[in-house]
Order: structure tokens, then C-alpha cells, then sequence
């Protein structure tokens, strides 16, 4: 039986709680992180992180962070929403993003454009090959339709609701959540238009993004609004980030297309007035 | 074009032109019928919408292609809120189908799309920050949109672009309020691609009301 009984007992119930592992949750110091990828400096580590299933998260990276996403148990959804740091009212386009890509299935080396004509990420590794720009989250009136109940304090959250919070604890709010990409659960389009819902076979997979702009990256880990399944089924992820090289001008990605090489043209222009200002 | 008698069982509330290039906002009540007709022909119209009692609550892209299971907006497509509630349905189009995905133009996408030259040139996103201001709203507000009249196909490959329209002089769309919904619309001057025929044009907005 816990002695809660006092002030003292209780911090003492509290303090013994100290040193608890579970497999969701962050680990401190960051530079701490165990299994990192190949080639990763552990002093480099900015964030790590296993999202639970129907869980989230937010990490602010500055330009240069790696960003890497793991479906560590093959099935998962990420829903990721990109904003400025410190200038919050520009975000991710999904639209603008395959417009001006002409490219509907984003991969390796696209491009996750904002919505003032500047590269925001490139994506440096999908081995997923399941990126969907169309279809956004679960509001909770889905979820209870479909689950039973969608409430973020519910068994079955709603993605929509856990971006509205994540985003408001950065200052932000509803009107923030603008339409995010997923990632591990995908669409096909058929031409007439219909949507095919695209899930992995349960193989791990991961994606790595480069920032290349300050950045809060927004991720809830809720399943798919294509999602068939009766079940409320999302596995955890693991997130880790960080801290990497400047993309450079010769940079086959920054290089690949005529549309790339200006968006990363605006976001220069826009790093190196944030570099005299300090902030960069 | 696109006249048709009134319905004795109906009255017009309102009948406008906008002009090319301009914006348009305006409230279309419960039951009401908003006319978009496509004067000139292959004219893209970007739409919002809002829940008139809470702008939080806006058009969602994913929610309508989610709900629908369809990329395409076309005659029966329910046009849902972020929140997935019905804001407003397609009940009648002579345009064969209308995009949702290929988002508004800016000044800064042209940018990356044609050049640095196009930087200057009016886009949808001026139209609808300025009509946003009229409502206590501004950039942020600006999520996903419509595009009526336009047409961006989804190729096999993932290929994705805005081409030649589908549509043509007197086309309509008719769209039935479900709530309280506002219409924030930019006539997109965009002259760059196909979307407005490379030749912006006016549209008309007729609003009806059933007769009780």
C-alpha cells in the first residue's frame, strides 16, 4: 500500500517512480539514444522518441536536422504537419506540394513545400514507398462513427483534436492544423478518381526528412482515415532527430528540377536574413 | 447563360457578376442554393467555406475525399468540415467534375512554378487574405479549397497537373447549403496555365430560396 498520506510520503511515492521504462516514451538526454542509425553521432541527437499508437508528438529542429520516422512495428500512420519556427503563420502545402511537383505519390527525393513557394523538408529516404498528400487525419466524429468514441481522452483519439492541442501548446490553434501528409499507410487514385487504401505488409520501414528551414515538426500517430479495419489498430513509432549538414548548392536533390532549385532559392534568401537576425 | 425560369416554388436572393480576377464572400443560408455559372468558359472559381457560426470550422479536403472515397468533386459530392460535417452539397453540375487538390495560386507558388518574373502578378491567395480580412480572418485561416471548373487530373504514374478544362461557356454548378455556411471565392486570375484558358473571365452567383 502506498503512504500518500503526507506531503513528504507523497513526494517520496512520487520520486520512487523515478527510473520507470516503458517502450513509449522520450529519451533524455537525447545524446543518450541507443540503436541509432549508421553512421549517427550520438552527440549529435536533438530528439528520440517512440510515439504510442494513438499517441503524439512535437519537436522543433533547426535547419540541417535529419528527421527520421520509424514504423518500428510495421503499422503505424504517421500524420506530420510542418510549420516555421518563429514564424508559425507559414506551413505545409500539401497541395502546393504536388502541384508544383507535378507528383501525386511523393518519394525520395521530393520535396514538402510551404505555402510561400519555400522548400520547408526534402525527403532524404522513404523505404515505405506509402506517402500520401491526400487524405489528412481522423476527426472525431469519424472515429466515433467508426470506433465508438473519438474523443483525445478516449481509447480511439482523434488525430485532427491531437494536432489542435500539440499545436496550441507552441502558441498555435485550430486554425494551424492545416492538411498534413502520412506517412506508412498511403492511397492509390484511380482514373476515375476512386482511392484504394495502401498498407504495408508489416516490415518495418522508415522515412528520413531534412529540414531545410527551423522547424516544428507535428506528428500524430493515429490510424489512417482510409483505414478499413474495424479495429482501432496503429503500432508505436520511433522518432529521432538530428542535428546535420547544410544542404549544399550542389546537393542532387536542391539541383533535381527547375521548381526545387527556386524553392530552395526562396528558403536560402529567407535562412540568411534569419542567419543576421540571430535566429538562424 | 445559365438562366433558367425561376421555379414557382423558389425566389432568387441574389444575382452578381464578379468580375475577373476579383474576390467574393458572402453567406449562404440553410436551404439556400448558390448558382455558380461559368460565363466565359474553363473559368477556375477557388472556394472556401466556413461555418457561418464558427469560422474554426472550415472546408477539409480530406474530410470530403475521405467521405466520398473519391478524389473528384462532381455532381453528389457532400462537401464536408474539417470537423466531417456536411456544409454544403453538389445537387446539380453540367461540368462534368471539379477539382480539390490542386490548391489556390500565390504569388509566392508562382515563384517556384514559372519563375521569378510571375512574383508580382495577382493570385488567389491575395484574393482570398484580402476577403479574409473582412471576416476577422487572415493567412492562417486559408486551409484547403476548390476549385470549381478546373481540372486536374491524377495520371496512373502519380503525374499531376493542371490541364485544359472541362468546361465551357454557361456551365454551372448548383450547391445547396446543408448549414450556415460562408463563401469566400477568388475568380482566379491566374494566366500561366490552362486553368482559367489563359483568359480570365467573370462569373455569375445566383442565390435561391425555396418559397415557404
Amino acid at each position: 500500500m502506498n503512504d500518500t498520506s503526507t506531503p513528504l510520503a507523497a513526494r517520496d511515492h512520487a520520486r520512487a517512480m523515478a527510473g520507470t521504462v516503458v517502450d513509449a516514451m522520450p529519451t533524455m538526454p537525447p545524446t543518450s539514444a541507443a540503436g541509432l542509425p549508421a553512421g549517427v553521432d550520438p552527440a549529435t541527437v536533438l530528439w528520440d522518441e517512440v510515439v504510442a499508437g494513438g499517441g503524439y508528438t512535437s519537436l522543433v529542429v533547426p535547419r540541417g536536422a535529419r528527421v527520421r520516422i520509424e514504423d518500428r512495428d510495421g503499422d503505424a500512420c504517421a500524420g506530420v504537419l510542418l510549420h516555421r519556427a518563429g514564424r508559425t503563420a507559414e506551413r505545409l502545402n500539401v497541395a502546393d506540394t504536388v502541384k508544383v511537383q507535378w507528383q501525386a505519390y511523393l518519394g525520395e527525393g521530393h520535396l514538402l513545400l510551404s505555402d510561400m513557394g519555400r522548400v520547408l523538408a526534402a525527403i532524404l529516404a522513404d523505404t515505405s514507398g506509402r506517402i500520401d498528400a491526400f487524405t489528412g487525419t481522423s476527426n472525431r466524429r469519424a472515429n466515433e462513427v467508426r470506433y465508438g468514441d473519438g474523443a483525445p481522452d478516449g481509447p480511439t483519439p482523434n488525430g485532427r483534436d491531437f494536432f489542435a492541442v500539440a499545436l496550441a501548446k507552441r502558441g498555435m490553434g485550430r486554425r494551424d492544423v492545416a492538411p498534413n501528409v502520412n506517412f506508412f499507410k498511403s492511397v492509390l487514385v484511380a482514373p476515375d478518381g476512386g482511392l484504394s487504401w495502401v498498407t504495408g505488409d508489416g516490415a518495418p520501414s522508415h522515412v528520413v526528412l531534412r529540414a531545410e528551414l527551423d522547424l516544428i515538426v507535428t506528428l500524430v500517430n493515429v490510424p489512417h482515415p482510409l483505414d478499413p479495419r474495424p479495429d482501432y489498430r496503429v503500432t508505436p513509432l520511433r522518432v529521432t532527430a538530428w542535428s546535420g549538414e547544410i544542404t549544399p548548392a550542389d546537393d542532387p536533390i536542391r539541383v533535381a528540377t527547375p521548381e526545387g532549385r527556386r524553392a530552395y532559392l526562396n528558403s536560402e534568401a529567407e535562412a540568411a536574413v534569419d542567419a543576421l537576425l540571430g535566429r538562424g | 447563360m445559365g438562366d433558367e425560369p425561376v421555379a414557382s416554388d423558389e425566389r432568387v436572393v441574389s444575382d452578381e457578376v464578379v468580375r475577373a480576377r476579383a474576390p467574393w464572400s458572402g453567406v449562404v443560408a440553410a436551404g439556400q442554393t448558390m448558382r455558380l455559372v461559368d460565363l466565359g468558359g474553363n473559368q477556375a472559381v477557388d472556394c472556401l467555406l466556413y461555418a457561418a457560426d464558427d469560422h474554426g470550422e472550415r472546408y477539409s479536403a480530406a474530410d470530403t475525399i475521405v467521405g466520398q472515397g473519391n478524389l473528384y468533386l462532381v455532381e453528389g459530392t457532400t462537401l464536408r468540415s474539417t470537423e466531417g460535417r456536411a456544409l454544403m452539397t453538389i445537387v446539380a453540375s453540367t461540368c462534368a467534375r471539379h477539382d480539390t487538390i490542386g490548391g489556390a495560386c500565390s504569388k509566392e507558388s508562382n515563384s517556384l512554378r514559372y519563375g521569378h518574373h510571375t512574383c508580382e502578378q495577382h493570385a488567389c491567395v491575395e484574393n482570398f487574405v484580402f476577403e479574409h480580412l473582412r471576416h476577422d480572418m487572415g493567412k492562417r485561416d486559408i486551409q484547403s479549397n476548390i476549385n470549381w471548373f478546373m481540372n486536374v487530373p491524377v495520371e496512373d504514374d502519380g503525374s499531376l497537373g493542371i490541364v485544359d478544362g472541362m468546361s465551357a461557356p454557361g456551365l454551372r454548378v448548383d450547391l445547396r447549403a446543408e448549414i450556415d455556411t460562408l463563401v469566400v471565392i477568388s475568380n482566379c486570375p491566374q494566366v500561366n496555365n490552362p486553368c482559367n484558358g489563359f483568359d480570365p473571365t467573370a462569373v455569375r452567383i445566383v442565390i435561391r430560396e425555396p418559397v415557404a
